[in-house]
């Protein structure tokens, strides 16, 4: 029934919402980005056929627009510049926050290909097979980028928490030593 | 771009690859292949680390975005197609089942403090929040789910226009298989509240909140759960609505649909909607 398609619609809006705030980093462009999704899938959502789900139909509309906005923007130089990471600011006594500042910082750094693919998996619960259909591209190509996602995020995470900022509990260990 | 690097889950009996790895820490694995590749991941420490800190990374993504999905929706995202109306749209004043209401600090207590208190006040998530928990409160109780019963539907429904000051209707849900318990009075903030409660015969309850202060101007149906209660919630102007109930969404979209076409004049059911 097609009003229950509006709610189903509806209901995908806080995930939608998360998946581009991660996506972008920033809470207004994930606004915008779904404001556009949303009002594209208002528009087209009676030619909606359920031959698929519903919410990677959604965030497929999502990825579009991602994509679109990326290319208007001309960002492709931040796809390459993840091999170094910018210098962090004086670490806190607060861990938490700073880690959880220093995963935004992170998750940019990564190409947005593998970020969409990242976040799609961990954080949306996502199969492989959905990420790909949401991703237009295939399988192999999901595993990839999620492969190099994992491990060049884990990467920058260790390495935001080494340069400048000290690991508290570990360098004090080795100076008693 | 050299992207085809890893084949994609391979089928049983095939070599264990770091696709499967991959699935495995995402749990995408079943059946026989989950078992190949935990037995493989049994006789290798470094694969189940690595799973290991793959997982450890979803949870720091998962706990790091899991606050956006819970905030309040920007009132600029559009919630429903263009219609000729949207919902609540057309709800006119005198019609509709209006209570003033503060902020319904008293069931919020130890959440709210004076600063928020106003801004959540007209927030149609928070007034729809607060009809979830006077649902979970009074539908739970058996004996007294209510202060006056519907058999005396016209005595109620003078009392609490009279304490509300604004003309309430009750909507006839009978024909959606839901009869009128009864209704009551619940304290607000700078007011009282109200709280319509019906029933089926096996003993399902949904409530029908509604408060004036949800002022967003929004029209659009929206949709949440709080624990185990659902609602479906609408907005026009003051005033707004909450259908609350532990009944599957479908179920009370279904009902939901048939409260706001009795309460909505343009949507053809009349003026008098508790026949």
């Amino acid at each position: 029934m097609r009003t229950d398609i509006e709610a189903l619609i509806v209901a995908c809006i806080p995930s939608l919402r998360r998946y581009a705030r991660g996506l972008t980093g920033d809470r207004d462009r994930a606004d915008d980005l779904v404001q556009d999704t949303l009002e594209r899938a208002w528009s087209r959502y009676s030619r909606w056929q359920q031959r698929g789900e519903l919410r990677a139909w959604m965030f497929g509309i999502m990825h579009n627009h991602f994509v679109d906005g990326v290319r208007a923007q001309q960002r492709a130089p931040e796809m390459h510049a993840a091999d170094e990471m910018p210098e962090l600011p004086a670490r806190a006594t607060q861990a938490d926050a700073l880690e959880l500042r220093d995963l935004d910082r992170c998750l940019a750094l990564l190409p947005e290909e593998q970020r969409a693919v990242l976040l799609l998996v961990a954080v949306e619960s996502f199969s492989y097979r959905e990420a790909a259909q949401v991703l237009g591209v295939p399988l192999g190509t999901v595993m990839s980028r999620l492969s190099r996602a994992r491990e060049r995020l884990a990467a920058l995470l260790q390495q935001a928490q080494s340069p400048s900022g000290v690991p508290a509990a570990v360098l004090p260990l080795q100076r008693i030593k | 771009m050299n992207d085809e690097h890893i084949d994609p889950l391979p089928p049983p009996g095939a070599p264990i690859t770091e696709a499967d790895l991959h699935a495995l820490a995402d749990g995408q694995l079943a059946g026989a292949r989950l078992h190949e590749v935990q037995a493989f991941v049994a006789q290798h420490p470094e694969a189940q680390a690595q799973i290991e800190r793959w997982r450890a990374q979803n949870r720091l993504l998962q706990a790091h975005f899991a606050g956006v999905a819970e905030e309040p929706l920007p009132l600029r995202l559009p919630l429903g197609p263009h219609r000729r109306r949207g919902w609540g749209m057309a709800l006119a004043a005198g019609l509709a089942l209006a209570v003033a209401s503060g902020a319904l600090g008293w069931f919020m207590r130890g959440e709210m403090d004076g600063r928020t208190l106003q801004a959540q006040a007209t927030d149609p998530k928070m007034f729809a929040h607060r009809a979830a928990v006077a649902h979970a409160v009074y539908a739970a109780d058996i004996r007294r789910p209510v202060e006056m019963g519907g058999d005396q539907e016209q005595a109620l429904v003078t009392w609490l226009t009279r304490r509300v000051g604004v003309q309430v209707h009750a909507p006839d849900l009978g024909a959606a298989g839901y009869q009128l318990m009864g209704g009551r009075l619940l304290p607000g903030g700078s007011g009282a509240v109200a709280q319509l409660m019906y029933g089926t015969g096996r003993g399902q309850r949904l409530t029908l909140y509604v408060t004036r202060e949800a002022s967003t101007g929004e029209t659009a149906f929206r949709y949440m759960e709080d624990d185990k209660v659902r609602v479906f919630y609408w907005v026009e102007g003051k005033l707004g609505y909450a259908l609350s109930g532990e009944v599957s969404r479908e179920e009370l979209l279904r009902v939901a649909e048939e409260v706001y076409r009795q309460l909505t004049p343009a949507a053809g059911a009349g003026l008098t909607p508790n026949g």
